[in-house]
C-alpha cells in the first residue's frame, strides 16, 4: 500500500469496461501524469483538446494510435494533473499500455475507488455527489440512472448547502452577540427571534425526511404480502414475479421463512415479499417465521393483505386482497378488494396496475431529489438539534446551531468552526 | 546554571518566569529595562469573554494576572451578565501603574532573578538550547528558554508617514534575536496590530456622554479574594458620527496600516477604525469607549478607534467626536508590524519540535491580547522547569479549558491573523465556563506542585465545598444543573469517538507516502505533526476521507 517516498503517487486504471471492446479508456491522475504521457505520446496537446497521438514504448516500438485528451489541475475530475488515452479495445493493447505506464517513474495502479476519493479529497466533489456517482454506476433502471444523477450532479449538496449556508449566519448571529457583547449596538440579538428561524429551518429539513428515500429505488419498492396461513400468498407472490420461488403446498404454515424476490414491473424496481402466515404456532420455528412476518409488514412500502379486511393492520399503502376467486364458495369479494387468482391469472393484471399507479406515488418523482439513508440520520439530527433550541437561552441555542451545523457537515463531508467566523467577521464589524 | 531563562519581561514572561519558578526552577528573567516587567501595552483591561475564562484557568495554577487585576482593578464589568453563566466574561480596567507593580512585586517575590540586558543570540549545543548571549557580550548558561518577547521581534512601528523600528513606542526592537530565529526558520511571517491614541482625561466633556458605571456586587478575577481593593472610576461611551468618518475617509491613503502592503491575507476583524470606515462604511457611528488609565493619571484609553493616520488627522477626527471637541491627543495612536512564529512547530507544551529546551509563549505565536500571552507564558514555564527539572510535562486539555483551546489551535491550525480568544471557538462551551475554572483544573493544579500553600487550601476547600448541601445553591451548582444535560449529551458524542485519541500517529510516518491524502492535506499534516487521530481531525482542511485515510496508515503501521 505505502507507494515510492514522495508526495501523491500518480494512479492509472483502465476506466472503461473489460476488454475486448471497440474503445477502452485508461485513466491516469497525479503529479507525474503529464510527463508520463510525454514519455510515450510526445508533446501533450492543449488542455481539453482531443489529440490523435503515436503511443510508443520506451523501446520505440509502436503501442497503438489513440486520442489523448489532457486536463490541467485543478480543473480535471480529480483535481490533479489528468491525462486520458482512448485506445483501441482489444485486451492486448491495453495491457501493453497500462504496463508502459507502469515503468514510468512514480506512476502505480489505482485502488478501487481512487479516482473518486481524489475527487473528493481535492473537493471537487462532497460526499453526496460521491454516493451518486456510485448509484449512477450501479443504475440498472431509468429512473434509478435519473435519481442518481440529480445526486451525482450536486442536487443534494445544493439543498444541504442552502441549509448550512443560513445555518451559518444564525450562528455567526448568535456567537457575535455573545463573544463581541461590548460592540452590543452592533451584535445584539433576540434570542426569541434566532430561536423561531432556527425552527423554522428544522421544520424544512424535517419535510424533506418525509419525502421518498434513494434506497427505494436502488433496492426496491417492498411489496409484502401476508395473512393467515393458506390464503395464497405464496401463490400470488410466485404468479406476480412470474416464478415458482415459493413453495405452495395445502399445508397451512408451508411458508416458514421470508422469501424475497426482485422483479421489474412495468420498468419500476419492486422486491416481493413472501411470509408466512400469521397464527400462534407450537412449532418454534415457525414462530420464528411469525416474527419475521410482522417486521416485514412494518417496514414494507406497500402491504397485500389476504386476510380478513377487519384484520388489516394500518399500513399507507394498503391493499386488500381476496384471493383463490377460482374456488368455489369464494366469489363474493368485499367491497374495495382485489379479487385475483393465481391459478387463472384472473385479476392479476388490475393489481399488478395497481401496483405500479402506488409506486409511482411512494418513488422520489423524476425532477425529486432523494436522500439515501445516511444522509437522511445526518439530516434528522441537524432538524433534532434545531428542535431543541432551548427557549431563551442564546448559548444553548448557539449550541444547538453548532450541532446541526456539524450534522450536515457529515452530510456532505466536511467540517469546520472557521467557516462560521469567515461569516461573523463578515457580517459584523468587529475589532480594535 | 539557569533551569529556565525567559527572555522577555511582558505578560507571557511574567506568567513563565514566575511559574516556572513555583516549581522549583531556578529562574532568569531578561529584559531590556527592569521597568518594561508587566507593561501593559495597549488597552489598559483585563478579562472578557473568552479572555476572562483564560485569566480564571491561570488563576488556579496560581499565574500573577488574576491577582495582579484584582490589585489594580478600578473598573469592574461582568460581560453577558444575562446570558447565562457559560459565557459571563469578567473584565476589569486596571490602573496601568498599580498593575505593573503588582506584577514586579509577584514575579520578584517568586524568586526569578531579573536580568537587565538585551539577548541577542540563542546558545544551542547539538539540537538543544544552551544558553543565551547578551548585547555586551554576556554568556548566560540554561537549561530551557522561554522566548516570550511580544511585539519586539524586528518590529516597526506605523504612524502615517513615520517609520521607525521599535516594538512599543519609545522602545527598541529585538532585531539580532529576529535574525537568528529566522534562520532556525522559527519566525519568518509578520503580523500588524492597532493602538489608539492616547486621551488627556482633563479635556474630555464627561458631562456630555453616557456613563458605564462598575459593576455593584463583589467578584474578583482571582480566587483568592484581594485584601484591599482600589477605588472605582467610571467610563464613559462616545461615538463618531459621519464627520468623523469623512475624516478618515479622505485620509486612507496616509494610513500605513490600512494602505501599506499586507502580506498575505488581511485579518477578518478590523484592526483599526480606517478598516471598520472602509469596510462598514454606511454606518453611520462606531461606539467608542472611554477608559480612564489610572488613579494617578490623566491619560484616557478610547476603546475603538486604533489607528495608524497621521498624528494630525488623529487629532481632527478625535475633535469630531460629540464630547471630545476641544480633547487633547497626548499620544497618537500608531500601528506595529512584527515577525511572529508558526506556532505548529511547538508540541502541546510550546516546546520547539526542532530545538530542545526553546519554548515559545505570547504574542510571538501570532496570538493578541495580554490573557491570551499570559496563558500561554503559564504553559511554557510549567514545561520548561519539567524539562529542565524531570518533572511530569503540563498538558491541557480542549476539553476542560480555554488555556487547552487555544494550545491545540495554535499547534494544530497555526494563524493567519492575529489570534484572540472567543468562547465561539470552545465546542465545550458549556463546561468551560468562568465560574468553574477551579472545579476543571484544581487537581490538575495541584498535581503540578505550582501553587503556594494558600492556592493549594483553597483548592481543597473548595472540592470540599462541593460535596456539602449547600452546593446546589451556589451559583457554579445552579449552573451544574443547568447546563447537566447538554454536558451529559455532549460526553457520549465524546464517548463515540474517544477511541481515536488512542490511535497515535507514528513519529517518523511519512505522509506523503499514505494514499488518500490531496497534497494540501499532505502539507498541512507535515506542519502540525499531530501525534493522535484524535489531533489530526481539528486539523483545518483535513476532510472525514483524508482522517479515514490516516486512520487506515497508523493502523497498518502499528500492527
Amino acid at each position: 500500500m505505502t507507494g515510492p517516498a514522495g508526495p501523491v503517487d500518480t494512479i492509472y486504471a483502465l476506466s472503461s469496461g473489460h476488454p475486448p471492446a471497440a474503445v477502452a479508456v485508461i485513466r491516469t491522475s497525479g503529479p507525474h501524469a503529464f510527463s508520463a504521457a510525454q514519455a510515450l505520446a510526445g508533446p501533450l496537446p492543449r488542455p481539453r483538446h482531443a489529440a490523435l497521438r503515436a503511443l510508443h514504448d520506451p523501446a520505440g516500438g509502436l503501442l497503438d494510435h489513440i486520442l489523448l485528451l489532457r486536463f490541467d489541475s485543478p480543473a480535471s475530475s480529480t483535481g490533479e494533473d489528468v491525462v486520458e488515452y482512448q485506445c483501441h479495445g482489444g485486451g492486448a493493447v491495453v495491457r501493453s499500455i497500462i504496463d508502459t505506464l507502469a515503468a514510468q517513474p512514480g506512476m502505480r495502479a489505482a485502488e478501487p475507488g481512487e479516482f473518486t476519493r481524489r475527487a473528493f479529497s481535492n473537493g471537487r466533489i462532497d460526499l453526496t455527489e460521491a454516493e451518486g456517482l456510485a448509484d449512477l454506476l450501479e443504475a440498472e433502471t431509468e429512473s434509478q440512472r435519473r435519481a442518481a444523477l440529480l445526486r451525482a450532479e450536486g442536487g443534494v449538496r445544493r439543498l444541504v448547502e442552502g441549509w448550512r449556508t443560513r445555518l451559518v449566519t444564525l450562528s455567526a448571529r448568535a456567537e457575535a452577540a455573545i463573544d463581541y457583547v461590548d460592540d452590543e449596538e452592533e451584535t445584539a440579538a433576540d434570542a426569541t427571534a434566532l430561536a423561531i428561524e432556527s425552527r423554522a429551518l428544522a421544520g424544512e429539513m424535517a419535510a424533506w425526511l418525509d419525502h421518498p428515500r434513494a434506497e427505494l429505488l436502488k433496492d426496491g419498492i417492498r411489496v409484502v404480502a401476508a395473512g393467515p396461513p393458506n390464503a395464497g400468498k405464496s401463490s400470488l407472490i410466485n404468479a406476480l414475479s412470474q416464478s415458482e420461488r415459493a413453495i405452495v403446498t395445502d399445508i397451512a404454515g408451508t411458508t416458514r421463512d421470508v422469501i424475497e424476490i426482485p422483479v421489474a414491473i412495468g420498468g419500476v424496481p419492486f422486491v416481493l415479499v413472501d411470509t408466512a402466515g400469521l397464527r400462534d404456532s407450537g412449532d418454534p420455528i415457525e414462530r420464528i417465521g411469525v416474527a419475521r412476518a410482522g417486521s416485514e409488514v412494518e417496514r414494507s412500502d406497500i402491504l397485500l393483505w389476504m386476510g380478513q379486511p377487519a384484520d388489516a393492520p394500518q399500513h399507507r399503502q394498503l391493499l386488500l386482497i381476496h384471493s383463490r376467486i377460482d374456488v368455489a364458495g369464494r366469489e363474493d369479494p368485499p367491497e374495495a378488494a382485489f379479487s385475483v387468482s393465481a391459478v387463472t391469472g384472473e385479476g392479476l393484471q388490475p393489481l399488478t396496475q395497481a401496483l405500479i399507479d402506488r409506486a409511482q406515488t411512494i418513488l422520489p418523482g423524476e425532477e425529486q431529489i432523494a436522500l439515501n439513508r445516511r444522509q437522511a440520520i445526518d439530516i434528522a439530527a441537524a432538524s433534532g438539534a434545531l428542535t431543541e433550541s432551548g427557549g431563551n437561552d442564546i448559548v444553548i441555542l448557539a449550541d444547538s446551531l453548532r450541532r446541526a451545523r456539524e450534522a450536515l457537515d457529515r452530510v456532505t463531508g466536511r467540517a469546520g468552526v472557521e467557516d462560521m467566523l469567515d461569516a461573523l467577521f463578515g457580517r459584523f464589524c468587529l475589532g480594535k | 546554571m539557569f533551569d529556565v531563562l525567559v527572555i522577555g519581561g511582558g505578560h507571557a514572561g511574567a506568567e513563565a518566569a514566575a511559574g516556572a519558578a513555583r516549581r522549583g526552577a531556578r529562574v532568569g528573567l531578561i529584559s531590556f529595562r527592569v521597568e518594561d516587567i508587566g507593561q501593559m501595552s495597549c488597552n489598559p483591561s483585563i478579562g472578557g469573554v473568552g479572555k476572562g475564562h483564560l485569566v480564571r484557568e491561570l488563576d488556579v495554577f496560581d499565574g500573577v494576572m488574576a491577582r495582579a487585576a484584582d490589585c489594580a482593578a478600578i473598573h469592574r464589568r461582568m460581560l453577558n451578565r444575562s446570558k447565562g453563566s457559560a459565557v459571563q466574561g469578567p473584565r476589569v480596567q486596571a490602573d496601568r501603574i498599580l498593575y505593573r507593580e503588582a506584577v514586579q512585586d509577584a514575579v520578584t517575590a517568586s524568586g526569578a532573578q531579573q536580568i537587565v540586558g538585551e539577548a541577542v543570540e540563542l546558545l544551542t549545543d547539538g539540537g538543544s538550547v544552551s544558553g543565551v548571549l547578551l548585547a555586551d557580550g554576556t554568556r548566560i548558561p540554561c537549561r530551557t528558554v522561554v522566548i516570550a518577547t511580544g511585539t519586539f521581534l524586528d518590529a516597526q512601528l506605523f504612524c502615517g508617514t513615520e517609520r521607525i523600528a521599535g516594538g512599543r513606542r519609545d522602545e527598541q526592537a529585538a532585531i539580532p534575536l529576529a535574525v537568528q530565529l529566522r534562520d532556525l526558520g522559527v519566525a519568518q511571517r509578520r503580523l500588524k496590530t492597532g493602538t489608539p491614541p492616547r486621551l488627556d482625561g482633563r479635556t474630555i466633556d464627561w458631562a456630555r456622554l453616557a456613563p458605564q458605571p462598575s459593576d455593584r456586587d463583589g467578584w474578583s478575577m482571582s480566587a483568592i479574594t484581594p485584601e484591599q481593593r482600589p477605588p472605582e472610576l467610571a467610563c464613559a461611551i462616545a461615538r463618531t458620527n459621519v464627520t468623523t468618518h469623512s475624516i478618515i475617509a479622505a485620509n486612507l491613503d496616509r494610513s500605513p496600516l490600512f494602505a501599506g502592503a499586507i502580506e498575505g491575507r488581511g485579518p477578518r476583524y478590523c484592526p483599526s477604525i480606517e478598516d471598520k470606515i472602509k469596510r462598514f462604511g454606511e454606518r453611520d457611528g462606531h461606539q467608542i469607549f472611554l477608559e480612564p488609565e489610572g488613579l494617578t493619571s490623566d491619560l484616557v484609553y478610547p476603546n475603538g478607534i486604533s489607528t495608524s493616520l497621521p498624528a494630525d488627522v488623529q487629532q481632527e477626527f478625535v475633535n469630531s467626536i460629540a464630547g471630545l471637541e476641544r480633547c487633547r491627543i497626548v499620544r497618537p495612536g500608531y500601528a506595529v508590524e512584527y515577525e511572529y512564529a508558526d506556532a505548529r512547530q511547538l508540541r502541546s507544551t510550546l516546546e520547539h519540535q526542532g530545538l530542545s529546551g526553546l519554548f515559545l509563549a505570547g504574542q510571538i505565536n501570532g496570538t493578541t491580547g495580554y490573557e491570551e500571552a499570559a496563558a500561554q507564558g503559564l504553559v511554557a514555564g510549567l514545561n520548561a522547569a519539567a524539562l529542565a527539572l524531570n518533572l511530569e510535562p503540563v498538558r491541557f486539555d480542549r476539553r476542560t479549558s480555554y488555556i487547552g483551546v487555544m494550545v491545540d489551535d495554535l499547534t494544530l491550525q497555526g494563524v493567519t491573523e492575529p489570534y484572540r480568544m472567543m468562547t465561539a471557538r470552545a465546542e465545550h462551551r458549556l463546561a468551560l465556563r468562568a465560574d468553574n475554572a477551579t472545579t476543571r483544573l484544581g487537581r490538575a493544579a495541584l498535581s503540578s506542585g505550582a501553587v503556594s500553600v494558600r492556592r493549594r487550601d483553597q483548592i481543597l476547600g473548595h472540592f470540599a465545598t462541593r460535596e456539602t448541601r449547600e452546593w446546589a445553591e451556589t451559583e457554579e451548582g445552579r449552573a451544574d444543573r443547568l447546563y447537566a444535560p447538554y454536558i451529559a449529551r455532549q460526553d457520549r458524542e465524546w464517548a463515540a469517538v474517544q477511541s481515536d485519541t488512542a490511535i497515535r500517529i507514528p513519529d517518523h510516518l511519512h505522509f506523503g507516502s499514505v494514499p488518500g491524502l490531496s497534497n494540501e492535506a499532505v502539507e498541512r499534516l507535515e506542519r502540525a505533526r499531530p501525534e493522535t487521530i484524535d489531533q489530526a481531525s481539528r486539523i483545518q482542511g483535513i476532510t472525514p476521507a483524508a482522517l479515514a485515510a490516516l486512520h487506515l496508515a497508523a493502523i497498518r503501521r502499528a500492527a
